[in-house]
C-alpha cells in the first residue's frame, strides 16, 4: 500500500478551511476567515456586490477596509473613491482605517487582524506578505473578494509549493531585500507562479519579523500565490503584543512534498539591485556603482517598517544628502512613525533633507506624491519597476534596500551600503 | 465561441501596469475614459490600433504584478475578443474569467503581428490563417466554461443565484 505522503503548509491551512484532507493541484471551496479591500479596487467590489443584488457581506467581522493608495487624497475623484469605499464600510460595519493610518499590508498583522494557520483573502497582490506570520495569504480581484464577502467561501486551486531553506546569517550591510531580490533573480518573475513558497532551514531563525515581511512581500513578484514561514519563538513573541485569541500554529510535515527546492547560504550574499523595468533582472549593487540617481523612496509595503528607516538612519545620521537629491520616506504606519519619532531617528532623517510623508503607498505606484522627471534615476526599497510604475515612463527605477537607498541618497549614486555599516 | 480577429503580439510578462497604470485608476469606473491609455507605458500607440473583434497574443506570464481587476475589464472594454499566451499570471487569470474575458493557453510561439486567428473555445482549436497554423488550446476546468458562457460571474450569479460549483 502506498503511504500517504506528508503534507506542506499551504496543504493544511486549505485542509483546515475546506474541511477536508487536501493535496496539491486539488480544487477547494474553502472558508475565508479573513477579507482585505482598500481605496483603489473596493468602488469595483462594491459594484460588484450590488450588480450581484448582494446587500449584505456575510459577516463583517470577518473584512478590513483601509484608505492607503493616495493619502491624502491628490484630486476630487480619488477624494469619491474614498468617500465611497469609507461608506460601504460604515452600511455594512465593517472595521475601517482612514487615510494615514497606514499601508494595508502592514496594518492587518501590526493591528492584530492576522494569526497564524488562517485564510486570508486580500484584493491586493502583495496579500501574501502575511504568510510572515504562518498565515495562508493570497490576493485576488474585486470580484472574487465581492464573491468571498458575500459568501463566506472562496474558490482555491491547492497550490505546489516551493522550499527556500535559509542557511546561517546575512553579513552586516547585507538584508532581506537583498536576499528577495537575489532569489527573484534567479528563479524569474514567473518563477513561483501558481505556487506557494515555504521559507524554512536554520537561516530563518536570524531573521526578524520585519525581515520576514519583507520577504513575504517580494514573494509576490515571482508570482506567488502565498509565502509563508513558519511560527517560532520570534513570530510568537511579535504576536503576543498583538493577537489576543488563541491560535493553531501550521508545520509542514517533514516528509512534505515539493514542487522545487532553492537553498540560499546567507553569509555568502552581497548587497543587490533590480535595473530597470523588471524585478527579475538582478546584479550585485557594485556593478552599477557610480550610477547617478535622482531619487530615492524609503518605505512601501515592503521595506517601510521600523527597522528599514531605522538602517536609513544610521546612514544618514550627521550626514547631508546629495544636493538636488530627493529622498522621500514613508513609514507603513502610523505605528511605525510614532516609534521613529520616539526613538529620534525621524529627526536624524529629516535633518539630513528627506521628506516625510504620510504613512501609505506613498510613490511606489505613481498615483499621487513623488512622480520622478524625464530621465531621472530613482533607487527605490519598493517593488516592482515596471516602466511608469512611478507615474512618469521617461524615468527609470531601481529596487535596492533601504541602506542602499540611504547610501545612494548620500553620494548622489549607486554605492555599495556596506562601506557606512561597517 | 467560435471567433475569427487580428492579432496584435506582446511580449513575455506582460505586467497588470502596463496594461493600465494605476494613476489611472482614479478614473473610478469610467472604463471608456481609461480604455484611451490602454498598454500605454508599455506601447504608446497600440491603444489607437486596437478595434473590435481583435485578439491580443502574448508570450508567457501575462498579466503578471498587481491583482487590479480593471486590467481585464479595460481590455475587454477596448472590445478584445480573447488574449492568447502560453501562460498566465494567476490573479489575472481569475479575475479576467471571472469579467467574462476569455483567455486562450497555448504556444503562441509562431503567430505573428497582424495574423488573422480564427479561435474555436468548444473545439479547444486555434487557426492562424495567415501561416497555415493550427494550434491546441489546454482544456478549462468545467466551472470556469461555464463562468465564460454566462459572461462571467455577475451573469452567473444573477441567472443562478449561486456562483458554480467546482
Amino acid at each position: 500500500m502506498l503511504k500517504a505522503r506528508g503534507k506542506t503548509i499551504a496543504e493544511k491551512i486549505l485542509a483546515l478551511h475546506s474541511g477536508r484532507e487536501v493535496s496539491a493541484s486539488e480544487i477547494v471551496l474553502a472558508q475565508v476567515d479573513l477579507l482585505m479591500g482598500h481605496d483603489w479596487n473596493t468602488h469595483l467590489t462594491i459594484q460588484v456586490l450590488k450588480d450581484m443584488g448582494v446587500e449584505k457581506v456575510f459577516d463583517p467581522g470577518k473584512a478590513v477596509l483601509v484608505l492607503d493608495h493616495a493619502v491624502p487624497s491628490p484630486n476630487e475623484k480619488v477624494s469619491e473613491m474614498q468617500r465611497a469605499t469609507e461608506e460601504f464600510a460604515r452600511e455594512q460595519g465593517i472595521r475601517f482605517y482612514p487615510s494615514g493610518q497606514g499601508i494595508c499590508h502592514q496594518l492587518l498583522p501590526e493591528q492584530g487582524h492576522v494569526a497564524p494557520g488562517m485564510l486570508v483573502v486580500g484584493c491586493d497582490s502583495h496579500t501574501p506578505t502575511y504568510g510572515a506570520v504562518n498565515a495562508f495569504a493570497v490576493g485576488v480581484g474585486s470580484t472574487d473578494t465581492a464573491a468571498a464577502l458575500a459568501s463566506g467561501h472562496l474558490w482555491f486551486r491547492v497550490p505546489q509549493t516551493m522550499k527556500v531553506l535559509l542557511e546561517n546569517k546575512l553579513p552586516k550591510g547585507v538584508y532581506a531585500k537583498d536576499l528577495a531580490l537575489r532569489i527573484i533573480g534567479g528563479a524569474t518573475a514567473e518563477g513561483a507562479n501558481y505556487m506557494a513558497v515555504e521559507f524554512g532551514g536554520s537561516g530563518v531563525g536570524h531573521l526578524s519579523m520585519d525581515a520576514r515581511f519583507t520577504l513575504s512581500n517580494m514573494a509576490a513578484e515571482m508570482g506567488a500565490k502565498a509565502a509563508l514561514f513558519e511560527a517560532d519563538e520570534i513570530t510568537k513573541t511579535w504576536l503576543a503584543a498583538r493577537v489576543s485569541h488563541p491560535y493553531t500554529v501550521i508545520s509542514p510535515d517533514p516528509d512534505a512534498s515539493y514542487s522545487r527546492f532553492l537553498e540560499w547560504d546567507l553569509s555568502s550574499l552581497v548587497p543587490q539591485i533590480a535595473r530597470p523595468h523588471r524585478v527579475d533582472d538582478v546584479v550585485p549593487i557594485t556593478e552599477l556603482e557610480g550610477t547617478r540617481m535622482h531619487q530615492g523612496v524609503l518605505g512601501t509595503c515592503t521595506n517601510g517598517r521600523l527597522e528599514d528607516l531605522g538602517v536609513a538612519a544610521r546612514i544618514l545620521k550627521g550626514r547631508r544628502i546629495f544636493p538636488g537629491f530627493r529622498l522621500i520616506i514613508v513609514p507603513a504606519s502610523k505605528e511605525v512613525l510614532i516609534e521613529a519619532i520616539r526613538i529620534g531617528i525621524l529627526e536624524d532623517l529629516v535633518e539630513s533633507g528627506a521628506m516625510i510623508i504620510p504613512p501609505g503607498c506613498g510613490p511606489c505606484h505613481g498615483a499621487s506624491q513623488g512622480v520622478p522627471r524625464d530621465g531621472e534615476n530613482v533607487i527605490s526599497s519598493s517593488n516592482r519597476n515596471f516602466k511608469g510604475r512611478m507615474g512618469n515612463n521617461k524615468s527609470f527605477i531601481y529596487l535596492a534596500s533601504p541602506a542602499s537607498v540611504a547610501a545612494a541618497a548620500v553620494e548622489g549614486k549607486v554605492v555599495d551600503p556596506r562601506k557606512y555599516l561597517g | 465561441m467560435v471567433s475569427k480577429g487580428t492579432c496584435h503580439r506582446l511580449g513575455d510578462d506582460v505586467n497588470t501596469d502596463y496594461v493600465i497604470a494605476s494613476k489611472y485608476r482614479s478614473m473610478g469606473l469610467d472604463f471608456k475614459a481609461m480604455k484611451e491609455h490602454l498598454f500605454e507605458d508599455l506601447d504608446p500607440g497600440l491603444a489607437a490600433r486596437m478595434k473590435a473583434g481583435d485578439f491580443i497574443v502574448a508570450g508567457k506570464n501575462f498579466g503578471m504584478g498587481s491583482s487590479r481587476e480593471q486590467a481585464p475589464l479595460v481590455i475587454k472594454e477596448a472590445g478584445i475578443t480573447a488574449i492568447l499566451a502560453k501562460s498566465f499570471a494567476r490573479i489575472f487569470y481569475r479575475n479576467a474569467f471571472n469579467i467574462g474575458l476569455p483567455l486562450v493557453e497555448t504556444d503562441t510561439d509562431k503567430i505573428g503581428e497582424s495574423d488573422t486567428l480564427d479561435i474555436d473555445l468548444d473545439k479547444g482549436m486555434v487557426t492562424d490563417s495567415s501561416k497555415s497554423l493550427e494550434l491546441s488550446i489546454k482544456p478549462l476546468p468545467g466551472f470556469m466554461q461555464e463562468l465564460l458562457k454566462e459572461g462571467g460571474a455577475v451573469n452567473y450569479f444573477k441567472k443562478h443565484g449561486k456562483l458554480p460549483e467546482v
